[in-house]
């Protein structure tokens, strides 16, 4: 048993911190935010020059072959940095649902051009009906002479107006819920009769809801089984719940930090603020829901790509659960005792505690991921009828 | 990063379960998975089978007789003798001042006590709180005056905890009150036979006698019994917090807790359905479930630094002192909930473990519903006793904070 990151996993997080130092401050951050692309260009290829890009993939193809502890170390600097750049949609969703279940030509084609930043691709899996489950799909996908047919929409494809491809589900049969039926394809940005409606999300980054109507795609552009598509879907939704808990917990550690800083140094009634045992009481809380949303991200840095789906989902959802409930707790708090600078644009910690906000919205908030692991909890006592 | 047990660890962990499953005695393991009344008697037995296969004292030292278990052993313990029904060990002698008197004592008084503790001959209670000195323990003033070779020693202590069993209490009194409260505490060894000395008992909102109020009327105590130097006592108080508070996450305990809270909710009925399908009672389940599930690695990770950097466990312990008694509570509070108006009863009788119920009382009712309001309303305590959890997080504040 051993907690610690490895040399060089602290040497990268050491890297990634000193670029966020130099090149992403805060008000870099801001005025990326608020750019037309809404993330850095230059950033990008940086990163794709530190190996980040290609991290999570094989040797053979362009990668480093690293580990879900690898993304975690990671993704934690993302966490502080409040990088923009569409690292998770890319790299961990979808370059990581290629890598598990593309052809081998396919993985060829895209997955060195991944990881030498040049190819960007966006998940569009959720629409608008369906709230968070990844099995409700009402677009079609029909069969033609050369392929199929795709027709529908998807909502809040996370990093879509960047993209260069999506990976999309439409379903072939069944009802709009069922498990079987789904197929993956993997739609180029330029796709006849694909438009997009794109926007900014609440914590900086852009997304888009995509129509799509008659759009033509080969029969070669099928990723994974065709109407059996879910369980690749979800495993790869479960390694971007796994980084994103990762930034969570980055970003707890940045907002406590910044939080212990205002309190040491923030004066009232003729002392620091930090003397009084009220706010006192409330930093230590803070610290120990710190420590164990760090030990959450850990158990799913390690299970997220398990084999065993019901293993692997009772750990995600227990993890996204307790990391949605207890980060909210983190950031009100951090806002609260930041007094009426917790509130204003300029300051980092408002947007810490957005970015918070925005990953339990995603991917299942913590009212979604409990009831899963209740329903995981009720099986495993009653069984799996009721 | 791995959260993999090594294969010498695998096969502690083996070696340990068969020997719980051959050595711990069946009628103590119901007692435990019960929640039955527990008695002297049980626990010195168990001790003096634990210090008959060598595993007395696991984490002490070899040349005190203990196995130089790392702390990670040391958990492997803890969580599979939780797991197989064994009742905890008794802290106060091994954990509490077992390490005081390696650190600070005499030989002869180690030669002395030590293999006393080890072998169960000795019970130890603890000496600390007062009447007026609760979370302000240095304003303790139960006196010690030295008067040739004794001390003579009067006042109060309370919130004693199976005093009423002991042979020996150790205690922090005070003899000198001319200096900063903390200067002038000395810890001093008591012969619970000692002429002088009452223990009456108080009884706790369960209905059961746990802890005491010790009176000391002008007790006697031979002057070879201060350990360390006189009025450096608040040293060794402070030495031995930091050593009471491993483990203290008590994760097996915990557990054994959940899985039994499980099958419960699984055996109760609500609408003619097992309580466990209805979803409102079922998150209350999950969400004590995930912060046990982080707790459990939080507390991995400080074992494992402590072990790695071979060092006393530090501040951070108060976080898993914080967050295992409040788990503990949630659970003994979701067992009672789910007896629903089983819970109501209150039968003294019941908490023996031969407790045959009269035939008008359902199955379900005998096997767990008496022990466990009661076991409720008693771990109100787990948050207030071994330093409460406001004074847990003061140590958090200014020792890990620096506030």
């Amino acid at each position: 048993m051993d907690f610690r990151l490895t040399e060089e996993q602290l040497a990268l997080q050491d890297t990634l911190r000193r670029f966020i130092a130099k090149d992403y401050d805060f008000e870099r951050r801001r005025s990326l935010a608020r750019s037309p692309l809404g993330y850095s260009a230059q950033a990008w290829a940086q990163y794709a020059e530190l190996g980040l890009l290609g991290l999570p993939y094989p040797e053979e193809f362009g990668g480093l072959g690293g580990s879900g502890v690898d993304i975690m170390a990671v993704m934690e600097l993302v966490g502080q940095g409040l990088l923009l750049e569409p690292y998770v949609s890319t790299v961990v969703l979808c370059g990581g649902l290629l890598r598990d279940a593309a052809t081998r030509a396919i993985k060829e084609a895209l997955l060195p051009q991944i990881a030498a930043g040049k190819l960007q691709i966006a998940l569009a899996a959720y629409e608008a009906a369906g709230r968070y489950e990844l099995a409700h799909v009402a677009a079609t996908a029909v069969r033609d002479a050369n392929g199929w047919r795709l027709t529908g929409r998807k909502s809040v494809v996370l990093d879509a107006p960047s993209a260069d491809y999506f990976l999309l589900s439409a379903r072939s049969s069944g009802s709009r819920t069922d498990a079987e039926g789904i197929s993956l394809f993997l739609v180029r940005r330029d796709a006849p009769g694909l438009t997009l409606q794109a926007y900014a999300t609440q914590s900086g980054g852009r997304a888009a809801d995509l129509h799509l109507q008659d759009v033509p795609i080969d029969e070669d552009a099928v990723i994974g089984a065709p109407e059996r598509a879910l369980p690749v879907i979800e495993r790869a939704v479960d390694q971007g719940i796994a980084a994103l808990c990762a930034e969570a917990a980055g970003i707890v550690t940045a907002l406590n930090e910044a939080t212990l800083n205002y309190l040491k140094t923030r004066k009232q009634f003729g002392t620091v603020i930090g003397s009084f045992q009220a706010l006192q009481h409330r930093m230590a809380d803070m610290f120990i829901a710190a420590e164990q949303i760090r030990s959450m991200a850990i158990i799913v840095a390690i299970q997220a790509a398990g084999d065993e789906p019901a293993a692997r989902r009772r750990a995600i959802s227990a993890a996204k659960a307790y990391i949605g409930e207890t980060a909210r707790f983190v950031g009100q708090q951090a806002v609260q005792l930041h007094g009426a600078m917790g509130v204003v644009d300029e300051l980092n910690v408002g947007h810490y505690f957005k970015r918070l906000t925005m990953i339990d919205m995603t991917f299942g908030d913590a009212d979604h991921h409990l009831a899963r692991f209740s329903e995981a909890l009720r099986v495993e006592a009653v069984g799996a009828t009721s | 990063m791995n959260l993999n047990y090594t294969l010498a660890e695998e096969s502690f962990r083996a070696e340990v379960r068969a020997f719980l499953e051959a050595e711990l005695p069946a009628d103590i393991r119901s007692k435990v998975r019960l929640a039955r009344r527990m008695h002297k008697d049980d626990l010195v037995r168990w001790q003096k089978i634990l210090y008959r296969r060598g595993w007395g004292a696991g984490m002490w030292p070899r040349r005190f007789g203990g196995a130089d278990w790392s702390v990670v052993e040391q958990h492997i313990f803890d969580e599979e003798s939780a797991a197989a029904g064994a009742p905890p060990q008794l802290a106060f002698a091994l954990r509490m001042v077992a390490p005081v008197l390696m650190s600070f004592a005499t030989a002869a008084q180690q030669n002395y006590f030590l293999p006393r503790i080890i072998s169960g001959e000795d019970w130890w209670c603890q000496g600390y709180s007062e009447p007026g000195s609760g979370s302000d323990l240095a304003s303790l003033r139960t006196s010690a005056v030295r008067e040739g070779a004794h001390y003579r020693v009067t006042g109060q202590k309370t919130w004693n905890t199976l005093g009423q069993h002991a042979d020996w209490i150790f205690c922090l009194v005070r003899t000198s009150s001319d200096v900063r409260p903390q200067q002038g505490i000395s810890f001093l060894l008591i012969d619970m036979k000692s002429p002088g000395i009452t223990v009456r008992p108080i009884i706790t909102i369960d209905g059961e006698h746990e802890i005491n109020d010790i009176f000391f009327d002008n007790v006697q105590v031979p002057a070879e019994n201060l350990v360390g130097e006189e009025n450096k006592g608040w040293t060794y108080a402070k030495f031995l917090l930091s050593h009471e508070r491993t483990n203290n996450a008590g994760i097996g305990n915990c557990k054994r807790a959940l899985k039994r809270l499980k099958e419960i909710a699984t055996r109760q009925l609500h609408n003619g359905r097992p309580l466990i399908e209805d979803s409102r009672f079922r998150d209350r389940i999950a969400q004590v479930e995930l912060e046990l599930m982080a707790l459990e690695i939080t507390n991995l990770r400080v074992l494992s630094a402590v072990s790695k950097e071979s060092r006393a466990p530090g501040p951070e312990v108060s976080l898993l002192k914080i967050k295992g008694s409040e788990i503990i509570q949630q659970l003994a509070e979701l067992q009672m909930h789910a007896l629903g108006h089983d819970a109501l009863p209150y039968l003294r009788e019941a908490l023996e473990v031969d407790w045959v119920p009269p035939p008008l009382l359902a199955d379900h009712y005998a096997a767990f519903a008496p022990p466990l309001t009661g076991q409720y309303f008693n771990y109100r305590k787990t948050t207030i006793y071994a330093g409460s959890t406001e004074i847990q997080k003061n140590i958090i504040s200014k020792l890990i904070l620096g506030l």
